[in-house]
């Protein structure tokens, strides 16, 4: 396949993915259960994407003191429940793992 | 009167909130982009058919698993239903988001749907959904997504084109894309207020986890959905245990 027209349809995969919903859900009230459904999307995809970012850096679980990654998420999120600051949880989360990293060097 | 001085938010007020919610998570974006287009440019695409894929495409993994799957010399039907499977969970973050856009224009949903990236669904949704429940409507707030999105996209664009042309410049032990991780959950920690949403994160998490070797991000959208179904267990069960007390049995 010429790779201008992959990319073509590439983009018109993805562009159709997002548009769907958007595009499908008119002004018409969704059932109770749909609404609440998707009021746990974010929580649900979000930790989805988070978990494992801490739980497994290299790629394998690691649930040891070695794991600064999950150190540092785990003050962040600390930080973010107290506070509910973004960018205090970002930066606490970010100093935090570079002080680790400059303890702990592999 | 929160809600009213709220109500008369401009369009530029929302587009600036949104561009500077993006702001933070940025940081991680610039490296994953430069590389990006250091990958693409050794994978033998051209500089040209490289930076295309960031504006016709726009999404990181999806361009990831492309380029690597072109230069192993993949079928084309292969890549672009691979590119399918690995924005699969897009259709979450559309059905999310819809309600919020349903009253607006076709060519304003044309557009926010290409915008619709991890990353500007992710501060957007948040900020769409503590609106809601502190019972705010902005007429102006889908210049939020507008700016979040357009802040994504420059963002994306210019370090695709610094990775093509300079290489992956930033050093992976600054760690940066870690600050993806941390908005992430500075967005996501606070807003698990009751029982449902906290056991969709936990089980969510917790299947992302051992779904990982899934491949595609295959891992990811199983997660989410199970996550779902957890979270509403959990309020169904709250709602009838609530039902019960109130016609005052006694469990």
């Amino acid at each position: 396949m010429n790779v201008w027209l992959l990319l073509i349809c590439m983009g018109l995969v993805t562009y159709a993915i997002r548009l769907s919903m958007i595009g499908l859900i008119g002004r018409v009230n969704l059932p109770s259960v749909v609404q609440w459904a998707l009021c746990l999307v974010p929580s649900a995809v979000l930790s989805a994407i988070i978990f494992p970012e801490l739980l497994m850096p290299k790629g394998t679980l690691d649930l040891s003191f070695g794991n600064l990654r999950l150190l540092a998420g785990a003050l962040a999120a600390a930080v973010a429940w107290r506070t509910r600051n973004v960018l205090l949880t970002i930066g606490v989360g970010m100093v935090a793992l570079w002080v680790l990293q400059a303890v702990f060097p592999h | 009167m929160d809600t009213n001085r709220d109500l008369k938010r401009s369009p530029r007020s929302e587009f600036v909130a949104g561009v500077r919610a993006e702001l933070p998570i940025l940081l991680g974006v610039v490296p994953f982009g430069m590389i990006y287009g250091a990958l693409a440019v050794g994978a033998g695409l051209s500089v040209g058919a490289a930076m295309a894929m960031s504006s016709i495409v726009f999404a990181g993994s999806a361009q990831f698993v492309g380029v690597q799957l072109i230069h192993a010399g993949a079928p084309g039907m292969v890549i672009v239903f691979t590119t399918f499977i690995v924005n699969l969970r897009h259709i979450l973050y559309s059905a999310s988001i819809a309600p919020y856009l349903a009253q607006l224009s076709h060519r304003w949903k044309w557009l926010l749907a290409y915008l619709l990236t991890d990353e500007a669904y992710a501060v957007t949704i948040t900020r769409y959904n503590q609106e809601s429940a502190s019972a705010v409507k902005s007429a102006n707030r889908h210049w939020y997504l507008l700016g979040a999105g357009l802040a994504m996209w420059s963002t994306w664009q210019v370090s695709t084109a610094a990775g093509i042309f300079l290489g992956a410049q930033v050093p992976s032990s600054w760690s940066l894309d870690f600050t993806i991780a941390l908005t992430f959950i500075a967005l996501v920690v606070p807003a698990l207020r009751d029982r449902p949403s906290v056991a969709a994160a936990l089980s969510a998490g917790v299947i992302a986890v051992l779904a990982f070797g899934l491949p595609y991000k295959l891992g990811l959208i199983v997660a989410a959905i199970s996550g779902m179904a957890v979270g509403l267990w959990v309020e169904a069960r709250l709602l009838s245990t609530g039902r019960r007390h109130e016609r005052g049995d006694s469990r």
